[in-house]
């Protein structure tokens, strides 16, 4: 049994997806094509099947008061026993979305909403066990293991010699989109380096700080990076410049 | 400047499609709990950036995005589902004989039997099928939240429908 070229178009048929005149032209090749006939009837039947029969999951009324109540005007109490971290971070957030606009005026106004996701996120790594995916020192085990995992390839230097060793590498998802996170150690603080691939080349640092977190960032070799840390304001600024100097 | 007011407005309105995405894609309504409360607070981060238009699909490229994320910690790294080499040769291969696909449909038309088939699709397959069938999005609503070409997304719901019109089959013979 052999498909008919035309299978995938009778599909679009079947959900509605074509206009009115390609509609009439897939339903006039059905009636003289046996294959698409049955196809046709493979769809309607799983549709019956999956729409009468799969389980639909629906949130349940503890999930949804317990998110309403996060995000009401007038927020409930802010902490309960036995409250998991999510929602703390949830409580949380709701005040970085207002605390965003106080840095829009050192970043584009386009930008806050990632700012405030970049330092979210390093706050997340920070937590026991999720700086990194991959655990190297060294560069030439760190750049290999994104292979196949991204679009792109990320650059990972090696900055142990300006006082900034390599800690490892993770997978991230910011702003919808998979990213690479470098960690790299600046004396006991940690340093989150974020990088993906950019339109626009070549634009000189950025900084901007958030609760107490600095973030600098800057576009280089393709790349938009951010760099994100409790580091002195100075000291995150020596490891751009480290960045930019080495190879 | 969004607040979580109208956040809410305009996130909790899809929370349940939030939510049945969430437990398709993790199999646990337990973490598929943690999933949509995380997808959640991310997506309150981002909705300074959110332009407006279509934010059912937002709200669950969100979820889709935190679900692989969580399944990936739970192996001990983050993966990334793998390029699916059949995406653009939708192949209709010999099928045994006995009950055709719709009489056997018909026959496990059971929900426990039928939501078992769809858990064996693999995730690909399964979220495309959830979303065209369960959520009835678009083709194009599919692509923005799965983050594939329409293309992709068509022959990936023919060959979700075939294989689950098959596996029907083998469960009646």
């Amino acid at each position: 049994m052999t498909e008919c070229d035309r299978t995938l178009l009778v599909q679009a048929e079947f959900d509605g997806e074509l206009d009115a005149a390609e509609a009439a032209r897939s339903a006039t090749h059905r009636a003289h094509c046996a294959l698409c006939q049955g196809a046709w009837e493979t769809l309607a039947a799983a549709r019956r099947a999956l729409r009468e029969d799969a389980t639909y999951h629906r949130a349940s009324p503890a999930l949804r008061q317990a998110l309403e109540r996060r995000l009401a005007p007038a927020a409930a109490p802010r902490t309960r026993p036995g409250a998991r971290w999510w929602r703390e971070a949830l409580s949380f957030a709701a005040g970085a979305a207002v605390a965003a606009s106080l840095v829009l005026a050192l970043l584009p106004a386009s930008e806050p909403g990632l700012v405030a996701a970049l330092v979210d996120d390093h706050v997340r790594a920070l937590e026991p066990g999720h700086l990194t995916d991959v655990v190297s020192t060294d560069q030439h085990t760190v750049k290999p293991w994104f292979d196949g995992k991204l679009d792109f390839a990320p650059p990972v230097k090696d900055l142990a010699a300006a006082g900034f060793p390599l800690l490892g590498g993770r997978l991230d998802y910011l702003a919808g989109r998979r990213v690479a996170a470098l960690a790299y150690a600046g004396g006991k603080h940690p340093i989150n380096l974020f990088v993906w691939p950019a339109a626009a080349d070549g634009a000189a640092p950025e900084r901007t700080a958030r609760d107490g977190y600095n973030v600098i960032h800057w576009r280089a070799e393709g790349m938009a990076l951010w760099a994100v840390s409790d580091l002195e304001p100075d000291r995150l600024e020596a490891f751009v410049r480290a960045w930019q100097a080495a190879p | 400047m969004p607040d979580p007011a109208s956040f809410a407005s305009v996130a909790l309105p899809h929370l349940d499609a939030a939510m049945n995405l969430a437990r398709w894609l993790t199999g646990s309504r337990e973490e598929a709990e943690d999933v949509v409360q995380e997808a959640m607070l991310r997506a309150l981060t981002y909705f300074p950036s959110f332009r407006g238009g279509n934010a059912r699909a937002w709200v669950l490229q969100i979820v889709r995005n935190t679900a692989y994320a969580a399944l990936g910690v739970k192996r001990g790294l983050r993966q990334v589902p793998l390029a699916d080499p059949a995406d653009d040769a939708p192949g209709f291969e010999p099928v045994e004989p006995g009950d055709d696909p719709e009489t056997a449909l018909l026959r496990v038309r059971e929900r426990r039997a039928l939501d078992r088939l769809l858990e064996a699709l693999p995730p690909e397959l399964r979220e495309t099928l959830v979303l065209r069938e369960l959520e009835e999005l678009s083709y194009r609503e599919i692509a923005q939240v799965t983050e594939a070409p329409i293309g992709t997304v068509m022959s990936r719901l023919w060959r979700a429908r075939r294989m689950l019109a098959r596996a029907a089959q083998g469960e009646t013979r």
